[in-house]
């Protein structure tokens, strides 16, 4: 009878110590941001917007290799290689549809030059389904990017225009295979 | 005719537009209220702080399609949304707002507005039979079985203050406390109270009869656009009304604690109840806030188990002692 009276007095105590508390929280700071009054801060590595980059000296750092398109797990990058006189290989097309964009960032990892990046902008709304494809010119930006110094064709092996083989930064000139006959 | 005395045109017309301005300020103030205290902001955009939400709320659900599901029960469905604004509307009608201020001067204001409050469980039980619908159904059995139940100790706990007042019209029950607030003698009706009043509204943590983890929106799961919409107001003017009836029958209606009167008694009357209605709607947002919903074994036992016998212990104390004092 006692124990009963006592548990129910417990059990209202223990609402009464929930109100106070919750109470409490009317004076604590708010956590809410006001967005669109005041952007919120968005960290570095922020997975937004996809921008394409150039390299150092002002040149296209995507080789068209479509490792990206591959490595999209919904396929919403579409691309065409093609090569300029030099032997540079750069995409005609390069196309993601946004409106099935995951913003997962594997097209980054998989890129092998840096071209393909994310940046923190987020705030890509459109009214028409069909804005939300972006081909390369909305994407192509004039900067390198998170990655400054990185230059695809001055470390590559590969010869274009201007540098031939055994040129590229780290690299032993060619070695004739004939001389090194026993 | 249009001076502050009970009755008169201007009492009706300044009852009315308090009553509905408040109910639909509420939408506002209680959604402001639970972002405060989960540290958001709440609906802060529309017009300064807010405000105008409850007008773009009610402008929402007015343009909404008003759609009556073809299973259902047609007459039933159209009319269970009406009942339960009109109902609480009814029972303002005997409540003291100020000295000189009320529609009406009932001798059994009090069991008016416990005759009014049985009916609004009608709204409930019609609109989950006519809805068809297993959820609705559900929910209108437990709006049924909850209202019907807590009915019974908010009657037996409010008795004591019938006793002590001696008198079942709440003008004079006010007057009664002149010398002391009822809350002091009757503070295990009190409590009483409070909690079948919270759950004889349906509010939370009571609000079973919605319930949406279990049962989508209870009731009212098939209504929608302003007949949902008079639902809501009703469920708001109902918490408004018990957030007034609450000061009356035990905090001393419209009269200022320690003497501290400011003005006439009219204007010292309205501040007063408006400061006291202002805290207990809080309150109640602070427990939907706060509480967690019990299951219905739960509120059922709780009733039954606990509230009955405490309020009739209430009951029995209380007229021993006024027994004894007057004799």
């Amino acid at each position: 009878m006692f124990k009963a009276i006592g548990k129910q007095l417990y059990v209202l105590w223990s609402q009464v110590v929930t109100l106070a508390l919750v109470f409490m929280h009317l004076f604590k700071k708010k956590d809410t941001v006001e967005y669109p009054d005041v952007m919120p801060y968005m960290f570095p590595r922020w997975r937004g917007r996809i921008i394409l980059t150039r390299d150092p000296d002002g040149e296209e750092r995507c080789v068209a290799c479509n490792l990206c398109a591959v490595a999209c797990p919904v396929d919403c990058i579409a691309l065409q290689k093609t090569e300029d006189e030099n032997g540079r290989w750069y995409p005609e097309f390069f196309r993601i549809n946004f409106s099935r964009c995951i913003m997962c960032g594997f097209c980054e990892e998989a890129c092998p030059t840096h071209a393909i990046q994310l940046t923190p902008d987020f705030e890509m709304a459109e009214y028409v389904r069909q804005d939300m494809v972006w081909e390369k010119q909305h994407m192509l930006i004039q900067g390198t990017g998170k990655y400054h110094d990185y230059n695809f064709y001055k470390i590559a092996g590969k010869a274009i225009g201007g540098k031939g083989k055994g040129e590229a930064r780290n690299e032993l000139p060619p070695v004739d295979r004939r001389s090194l006959l026993p | 005719m249009f001076e502050f005395s009970v009755g008169s045109v201007l009492s009706i017309v300044f009852v009315l537009g308090v009553v509905l301005v408040s109910a639909a300020m509420l939408i506002w103030v209680e959604r402001r209220f639970l972002g405060f205290f989960s540290e958001r902001l709440g609906p802060n955009r529309v017009g300064p702080f807010g405000v105008l939400q409850s007008i773009a709320d009610v402008g929402k659900l007015i343009t909404k399609e008003d759609w009556i599901p073809p299973f259902a029960d047609k007459y039933t469905f159209v009319i269970a949304p009406i009942v339960v604004p009109v109902v609480m509307l009814l029972s303002f009608a005997v409540i003291p707002f100020a000295p000189g201020v009320g529609v009406m001067d009932l001798n059994i204001g009090l069991l008016w507005i416990f005759a009014m409050a049985g009916l609004g469980a009608y709204s409930a039980m019609l609109g989950g039979i006519a809805s068809n619908n297993k959820f609705a159904l559900l929910g209108g059995l437990r709006a049924a079985g909850q209202m019907i139940s807590y009915e019974v100790f908010m009657g037996i706990s409010i008795l004591g203050v019938v006793m002590l007042g001696n008198s079942f019209n709440m003008r004079e029950l006010v007057e009664a406390q002149k010398d002391g607030w009822f809350v002091l003698p009757q503070f295990v009706g009190f409590i009483v109270f409070v909690i079948a009043g919270l759950a004889e509204t349906k509010r939370w943590p009571f609000d079973l009869a919605e319930g949406e983890s279990e049962i989508i929106s209870g009731f009212n799961t098939e209504y929608s656009g302003m007949k949902f919409g008079l639902f809501f107001v009703g469920e708001y003017i109902g918490m408004f009304l018990l957030a007034m009836l609450i000061p009356v029958l035990f905090f001393g209606g419209w009269l200022a604690p320690f003497g501290w009167d400011i003005g006439p008694p009219l204007v010292s009357g309205l501040l007063w109840m408006t400061i006291k209605t202002t805290f207990w709607i809080v309150f109640f947002i602070l427990v939907r806030a706060a509480l967690v919903r019990p299951r219905y074994d739960q509120l059922m036992n709780y009733g039954w188990l606990v509230m009955l016998p405490l309020s009739l212990l209430n009951l029995l104390i209380t007229g021993a002692v006024v027994l004894y004092q007057g004799s």
